[in-house]
């Protein structure tokens, strides 16, 4: 892989209020912990598939800080795929949701045990249904920036994928129609680019040196950042964010960042030690600039691991969803 | 009387002035060409997309989740294929989040033989829209229900597919649009654009009423004892007229319009059936796994005991396109010839 143009910034200093590196952490760590029980009771039989965004929190926990959390076009509308835990929790959610989803049991709040873990949906929260089939939420997402435009205030669209779905048509199509002069959209077009596509290195597959080049022919504002550190996420996002809530135009950014367990279940979701793991090198200079103590840092995710472990326990005992209800909320009916 | 690509602009004038509807949009729908077959002219919230029927849809659902009301037109349904999955997506949405989210948006598309289009302008799309869960589906046969449905599925909170049989977007009605002036040229003034420039045209739109033609309700447009005929879009016109023109004979036909291909009317045509027990089923897709196969399916499930013959599906020839030649298109869907000769022979037929 080509050097990713990477802000150069100074290692040794933490450009954010402790409160938030704080909470970014603890953001980090729950995230973690969540699929980490995720995996665990896929690999003990309670629940059929697993994927998620392991790897992915430096990136993710401070793009769901930085959101405008609300219900209709005022608000910011996520158009996420499946590895956006993170997000989820730093937007406020709560864990047990996600393991209910993976036991698919009646009490799932985002599908009622119809569909995959990590397939998150909240209207409430203006979060778009995760499909699985990829790269379908490039194509959606300009429809609310539209609408967005259209309200008025600052709500943007956010869009996420991988980089290996950006071979798909509707990533294009994204970048077509959120950029027509004098139609330009209020969308935030991300890519994590972890460089794989389930077995299939992106080095093979791709011949741009940057998917965020792709945005240069549209005359989209692009950049290329490391989503493995929270802190560089964190002001790169604020940055983009401000910018398409501004000038109501679209942005492409692309965030390299690491796959830890792999693609999913059906690659193994076993540890990859090669990757870098964004959660192990923040605590690094956390502790290294006395911000939390090793200690400190190893209570909270045992404090995590242990409610966690409790709450899959409680979920295990839930009920299913009735055979009957498979023909509830085929269509929407007027209140 | 109006036609269908006039009825159906008038009940997207309609819509947008009374039923909320934001967005009317799709290749060339918006000026100068307002739709290849007209039927988007003057509307004030039509514009042109990008030739990407995968954006189309997209953009739909993304109108629809943030609140909007679009109506989405694919030029051509031979073009909606390519956008099968989203379809999926479209009519899952609702069951996939448990009821959390809804999508009332309508995507409209020309449907059918009968203009010439030869491979590619020809296919039907009501197979294969019925296989979607999720979605209503809706095919006018005359413009007062093009208008009637239109207004319906503009008032739909789910998605609604809109399919336009082509053959009869320029076939006047018999009944009048309520609303719509008594001359056909003062109509025509008031709301076709003019041919070359266009740019200062603008329609005089008459005092359109509500008028909703209610989704999942058929009709029966010729009442008989002896033969239930059931169609849609293209066919049915050519049902009735082989109904009538059989009468001469002492055939006694009832005809069905279907209207809503999902939900459909099961009770009117399980009530015709029951009455005459002989049932034919006529559209115009190809007839392996045909829609009108699950007709036949559930006919024979549930009215077997009252059928005096087998149902009978007179479809178009399971053959990969529609030919150019007219030879090759006669021979490839039902014709009046072949619908009368169907139903005469199911008439007849004798346990």
């Amino acid at each position: 892989m080509p050097k990713p143009r990477l802000l150069n910034r100074d290692e040794d200093s933490l450009p954010l209020e402790r409160e938030l590196l704080v909470r970014m952490h603890d953001l980090m760590v729950k995230a973690r912990v969540l699929e980490e029980r995720l995996i665990q009771m896929y690999k003990q039989g309670h629940g059929y598939f697993w994927i998620g965004g392991p790897g992915e929190e430096a990136f993710n926990v401070p793009l769901g800080l930085l959101m405008k959390k609300g219900q209709g076009p005022a608000y910011d509308y996520l158009h996420a795929h499946y590895r956006q835990s993170a997000t989820m929790m730093a937007l406020g959610e709560e864990p047990i949701g996600a393991l209910r989803q993976m036991k698919n049991v009646a009490a799932d709040p985002y599908s009622g045990g119809r569909n995959f873990a990590g397939h998150f949906s909240k209207r409430e929260w203006n979060i778009a249904p995760v499909s699985s089939p990829i790269e379908v939420q490039y194509v959606m997402a300009p429809g609310t920036a539209l609408a967005q435009k259209r309200h008025g205030g600052d709500g943007i669209t956010i869009v996420t994928g991988g980089d290996a779905g950006t071979a798909e048509g509707d990533f294009a199509s994204c970048l077509v129609w959120s950029s027509r002069p004098g139609n330009e959209l209020p969308l935030l077009i991300i890519v994590t680019n972890n460089k794989w596509g389930i077995s299939t290195p992106a080095a093979g597959q791709h011949g741009e040196t940057h998917v965020a080049d792709r945005g240069k022919a549209f005359n989209i504002r692009t950049k290329t950042i490391d989503g493995n550190d929270p802190i560089n996420a964190y002001l790169e996002l604020k940055e983009a964010m401000e910018y398409v809530r501004k000038e109501r135009k679209p942005f492409l950014m692309e965030a390299l960042v690491s796959r830890l367990y792999g693609h999913s279940s059906a690659s193994g979701a076993n540890f990859v030690g090669n990757e870098q793991d964004c959660l192990a090198a923040f605590e690094e200079r956390l502790e290294k600039q006395g911000i939390l103590t090793r200690k400190e840092m190893d209570e909270l995710r045992n404090r995590y691991t242990e409610d966690m472990a409790a709450m899959a326990r409680q979920v295990r005992e839930e009920p299913l969803p009735a055979p009957e209800t498979i023909w509830n909320h085929i269509f929407a009916e007027r209140k | 009387m109006a036609n269908m690509a006039q009825a159906v602009r008038m009940a997207l004038h309609y819509a947008e002035e009374n039923l909320g509807v934001t967005d009317i949009f799709g290749e060339d729908v918006g000026a100068p060409l307002g739709g290849v077959f007209t039927a988007t002219q003057g509307l004030k919230t039509a514009w042109n997309s990008p030739l990407d029927e995968r954006g189309i849809i997209g953009m739909a659902i993304g109108l629809a989740m943030a609140g909007s009301k679009p109506v989405a037109e694919i030029q051509f349904a031979d073009y909606i294929y390519n956008t099968i999955d989203l379809l999926k997506i479209a009519g899952n949405t609702c069951w996939a989040t448990h009821g959390d989210w809804n999508l009332p948006m309508v995507v409209k598309t020309p449907v059918g033989s009968g203009i010439r289009g030869s491979i590619y302008h020809s296919h039907s799309f009501d197979a294969t829209a019925t296989h979607i869960p999720g979605w209503k589906i809706v095919i006018p046969s005359n413009p007062l229900d093009a208008y009637g449905l239109m207004i319906s599925a503009c008032q739909e909170i789910n998605p609604v597919m809109y399919l336009e049989p082509k053959a009869l977007l320029r076939i006047k009605g018999e009944e009048r649009i309520p609303g719509e002036p008594e001359d056909d040229k003062l109509l025509s003034k008031m709301i076709d654009a003019p041919l070359g420039d266009r740019t200062q045209w603008k329609p005089q739109w008459p005092q359109l009423e509500a008028y909703a033609v209610p989704i999942g309700k058929g009709k029966v447009v010729r009442a008989g004892a002896q033969v239930t005929v059931v169609s849609y879009g293209r066919t049915l016109p050519l049902c009735k007229k082989a109904a009538d023109d059989l009468a001469n004979e002492g055939v006694d036909a009832e005809v069905i319009d279907m209207r809503t291909l999902w939900p459909y009317d099961w009770e009117l045509i399980k009530g015709s059936v029951e009455k005459t027990g002989r049932v034919l089923y006529v559209n115009e897709d190809t007839e392996v796994t045909n829609f009108g196969e699950h007709l036949v399916r559930r006919t024979v499930e549930e009215l077997f005991y009252k059928l005096m013959a087998p149902p009978r599906l007179l479809a178009g020839k399971f053959v990969p396109g529609i030919g150019l030649a007219d030879t090759l298109e006669m021979a490839s869907v039902p014709q009046q010839g072949d619908i009368t000769s169907a139903i005469r022979s199911l008439a007849s037929e004798q346990p």
